[in-house]
């Protein structure tokens, strides 16, 4: 069965359907990342985009039940150059588009997805529609430009958990940790587990009172999908917390600080999404491979570089990856120090956020 | 931190003349060497007994020595020139065994040559077997069980703790030779006893036999302010048991969940730390169990390797130039990439394609060598290829091997069902070949799984080629039956969705010619008619993500 990808700028790419039928409309981006297509698949912040895989044979080693980042799949779409009709490998349960038509997530293979990646890096990230129902390229196009797009766009309220849960409980944890949902990969509160923390999960709604009166060891404020200026009540909820609690924000929790200690945020051309980005730490000069995944940026000239302290910088295109508050327990990265999918040099960032809940103890 | 001023004069070992498994890999990765230390202004001394090589040119080095890459005559070398540094990890096997040589004599203490790359104590730890697996078990790697041997007699008390079948490893040697599987006592016996001939210091390692696992690659770099990266993932077609320059192998690894990926690349970057190399290129091996996912590692060799010289055509990643970079002090976060010049070389390559290499086998040449493929190498040189998609890379590959094959062609002659059997379950030069006729029998990917070990996913693909190839001869040839002396200027959708199809799945004019009883020119000719033509992609080491100044290109069948 035929499918289309319209842009909003009027290019069209022909494919043939393997996932559910329908029609969605989302950001199309891209990822480079060769291997983790069933984390990507189910990690909250795609919420809102149809995600181009830039390796073109996808699905070989299928689906388990162990490799998921949340509950469901968020992906609006999925776009292949092949996929894989057969699962091989010793965890595989099922196959890639037996989890597509499950969920009804929608896929296209046959797409040069090449081609489409260097649309994207020259005109940017845009928005698009993906179909199997309707044949004709005009109304796709019309359809791809009316949709809403991600700036100003509150995608956290539809990602994060409405109630709150706790991740596995443990006996005798070291710290109790809030963790705020806006969207978070399960690998984060797997690692937080793994270093004995007891995880509390709470709506990205939740008010800063209300977190205080848990009597947090620290706080978390998680990844998620789509302009983070667009979610005021959580960079409100976040400022609220400053010089309250040891914070360690992750992605879209690290853009919640940006503009909580009165940053800017702006939109990447094409973002990043990819699983071999170098990342130096400033302080030790090291570099992290490191995973990543968002459209949006916190801009390095408008922190205040008094009270802020950088301490990671991307090296391909020297944007802000990490930084510290000087005098109060807070520290932020853009990447994934939980990697899932994505290399694990990053996961001594844990290690750090429990030495200064230790320290603020 | 900048490249070293201490030192000013470098000697590189290159790898001497052309064997079975140590060809012109060598010879690249040490022209890439002798280039880039001469631009950063170092004096190098290169010492090579084969002329016919590139590194040899007069230009390449400032002094050439075309002498026998021995002890003795090196140390006459060192005498003379009195290098500061001697990089023995581009020369391959030759260059290393010869620096270990040399430091065993005392010359390179002697002179005060210090070893840049990987020092002698790296190399051993390396190298030798007994070394390697105790620095593995340290860091809570996984390997085969093994133990070692000095003699016949101990050998064989060795085996009855292992059981059979089991791999005999003779440690220093070239490229594997007189590795070795035996399957009972008698085997083992006479096995074991060439291994330790051909062992330099006669010493034999009996380990488990993994024959059948799934076999990987990781090449990887590591800079001297200990920053690491891989930048090649490999997959070998072919199980455990046959030899790595034997094996069809893939880039990327095709059938690992990311999971299963980065656990592989965690072991492999803490076995370049606690071996010590210290700046450079490593290319270490891992078996996996196809059923429970077991991971051990096999073994890694501290330099630039065979491998190194695929992973760096297969991601455009330089490797040897940038180790020789690294060898002299820069770090990876210093050098730019080659090919985006704006992004630096402190990053994990990521590739938007498939790349297939196949070996190139001449058993002809030899009439009294056992075509059977073993853990020691035979082939003679292998090809690479470039494609969108397995299919068409390997097709692309098979024909490459100029033996006459035009892609996945039919065998010669048809096999009985024993010797088809035979052949798919002893690996041989066409077993591909053998593949694709059991497909056409009807056996069932399980079948041939069973008797290959080779990955299902490796099988369906040959099986779509197989599949596509049926559909042309039937829907193509009925069309072409009904038309008069040319093949028709006009099809229908359908005819040339499937011959574009074709395309992408590698196949060439020639093959098409031969399935349809055609000349090539006709087919290319009623190719063009029908607008289906190649397109050419870059390999650029970021799948796209930014802009390519260094032109390297591949065709393919798509839009762009």
């Amino acid at each position: 069965m035929e499918a289309i990808l319209a842009l909003e700028d009027g290019r069209i790419f022909r494919g043939q359907s393997f996932g559910a039928k329908g029609e969605r409309y989302g950001e199309v981006v891209f990822n480079t990342s060769m291997t983790g297509y069933q984390e990507i698949l189910t990690d909250p912040s795609y919420k809102g985009q149809i995600v181009t895989m830039t390796y073109p044979l996808i699905g070989n080693y299928g689906i388990n039940s162990e490799d998921v980042e949340s509950h469901k799949l968020f992906v609006e779409g999925f776009v292949v150059k092949e996929y894989s009709k057969i699962a091989s490998n010793w965890r595989a349960q099922k196959t890639l588009e037996g989890y597509l038509k499950e969920n009804n997530i929608l896929g296209i293979e046959g797409i040069d997805t090449r081609a489409l990646t260097l649309h994207i890096r020259e005109a940017g990230a845009m928005k698009a529609v993906l179909s199997t129902e309707d044949p004709n390229d005009k109304s796709l196009v019309q359809k791809a430009k009316d949709s809403p797009g991600l700036i100003g766009c509150d995608l956290v309220k539809e990602v994060t958990n409405r109630k709150k849960y706790i991740w596995s409980k443990i006996e005798k944890a070291r710290f109790k940790v809030i963790v705020l949902d806006c969207g978070v990969k399960y690998n984060i509160l797997r690692e937080l587990l793994k270093h004995k923390c007891q995880v509390i999960i709470v709506p990205a709604d939740t008010k800063a009172d209300e977190i205080l009166e848990m009597k947090p060891d620290g706080l978390l404020l998680s990844n998620g999908p789509g302009d983070p200026a667009a979610v005021k009540y959580v960079i409100e909820t976040t400022r609220r917390l400053i010089g309250k609690v040891p914070i360690f924000g992750i992605c879209l929790g690290h853009q919640m600080l940006g503009l909580a200690f009165g940053g800017k945020t702006y939109k990447l051309k094409f973002g990043h999404h990819g699983a071999n980005h170098p990342v130096k730490d400033l302080k030790t000069g090291k570099v992290s491979i490191t995973v990543q995944n968002h459209g949006f940026c916190v801009d390095i000239d408008s922190l205040n570089k008094k009270e802020i302290e950088i301490t990671h910088i991307n090296l391909n295109d020297q944007t802000l990856e990490g930084m510290r508050h000087k005098k109060l327990p807070i520290f932020s990265v853009q990447f994934h120090p939980e990697a899932s999918s994505g290399p694990h040099d990053a996961q001594y960032l844990f290690g750090e956020f429990i030495e200064m809940m230790k320290k603020y103890a | 931190m900048p490249k070293r001023t201490d030192i000013k004069k470098i000697l590189i070992i290159g790898s001497g003349p052309i064997v079975i498994s140590q060809a012109c890999e060598f010879d690249y990765s040490g022209t890439q060497a002798c280039k880039v230390l001469k631009q950063e202004g170092y004096k190098v001394i290169l010492v090579n007994s084969n002329p016919a090589t590139i590194m040899t040119d007069p230009e390449m080095a400032d002094s050439t020595y075309v002498e026998p890459i021995t002890v003795e005559t090196i140390a006459k070398i060192i005498a003379k020139e009195r290098p500061d540094a001697l990089l023995p990890t581009l020369g391959g096997q030759t260059a290393l065994n010869t620096a270990v040589g040399l430091a065993g004599k005392g010359i390179l203490k002697k002179y005060k040559v210090e070893t840049i790359g990987a020092n002698i104590k790296a190399i051993k730890k390396g190298e030798d077997r007994k070394l390697f697996k105790e620095a593995m078990k340290k860091i809570g790697l996984g390997l085969p069980k093994s133990d070692k041997a000095y003699n016949l007699k101990e050998a064989c008390a060795v085996v009855k703790t292992l059981g059979f079948p089991v791999v005999i490893r003779p440690s220093f040697t070239l490229g594997g030779t007189g590795g070795s599987v035996a399957y009972n006592i008698e085997e083992f016996k006479e096995l074991a006893k060439r291994g330790l001939e051909s062992s330099m210091i006669s010493e034999i390692l009996i380990e488990e036999s993994v024959i059948g696992w799934k076999e990987f690659e990781l090449e990887v770099m590591r800079d001297i302010k200990d920053d690491v990266v891989i930048i090649c993932s490999i997959e070998n077609f072919d199980p455990m048991g046959v030899h790595t320059g034997d094996s069809i192998t893939v880039a990327p690894i095709q059938t690992l969940t990311d999971k299963e990926y980065q656990k592989m690349r965690d072991a492999a970057i803490a076995c370049i730390r606690e071996i010590g190399v210290e700046t450079g290129g490593s290319n270490i091996q891992f078996a996996v169990h196809p059923e429970t996912g077991r991971m051990v590692i096999i073994e890694m060799n501290p330099r630039v390797s065979r491998s190194s010289a695929l992973a760096s055509k297969a991601t455009g990643f330089p490797i040897a130039k940038i180790a020789a970079k690294l060898a002299v002090g820069y770090t990876l976060d210093e050098i730019p990439n080659d090919i985006t010049k704006k992004t630096p070389a402190c990053f994990e390559p990521t590739i938007d394609y498939c790349v297939v290499k196949v070996p190139r086998f001449t058993f002809e040449k030899f009439p009294k060598a056992d075509p059977t493929l073993t853990v020691s190498m035979k082939s003679v040189g292998e090809v690479m290829a470039i494609g969108r998609t397995f299919k068409e890379a390997l097709q692309k590959a098979l024909r490459s091997l100029e033996i006459g094959l035009a892609g996945l062609d039919d065998l010669k002659y048809s096999p009985n069902d024993d010797e088809l059997e035979k052949n798919l379950r002893v690996p041989n030069a066409l077993r591909v070949l053998y593949i694709k006729q059991a497909i056409k029998r009807g056996n069932s990917i399980n079948d041939i799984y069973k008797l290959t070990r080779i990955d299902p996913w490796f099988l369906e693909n040959i099986r779509q080629i197989v599949e596509l190839e049926g559909e042309i001869k039937s829907e193509l040839k009925l069309t072409h039956e009904e038309s008069s002396v040319d093949l028709p200027r006009t099809f229908n959708q359908k005819v040339r969705g499937l011959l574009r199809k074709a395309k992408e799945f590698g196949f060439s004019d020639l093959q098409l010619a031969r399935l349809l009883n055609q000349s090539e020119d006709a087919i290319r000719k009623w190719r063009k008619d029908l607008g289906i033509n190649p397109s050419y992609k870059l390999v650029d080491t970021c799948a796209a993500e930014f802009e390519a100044l260094t032109p390297y290109y591949y065709s393919t069948y798509e839009s762009q």
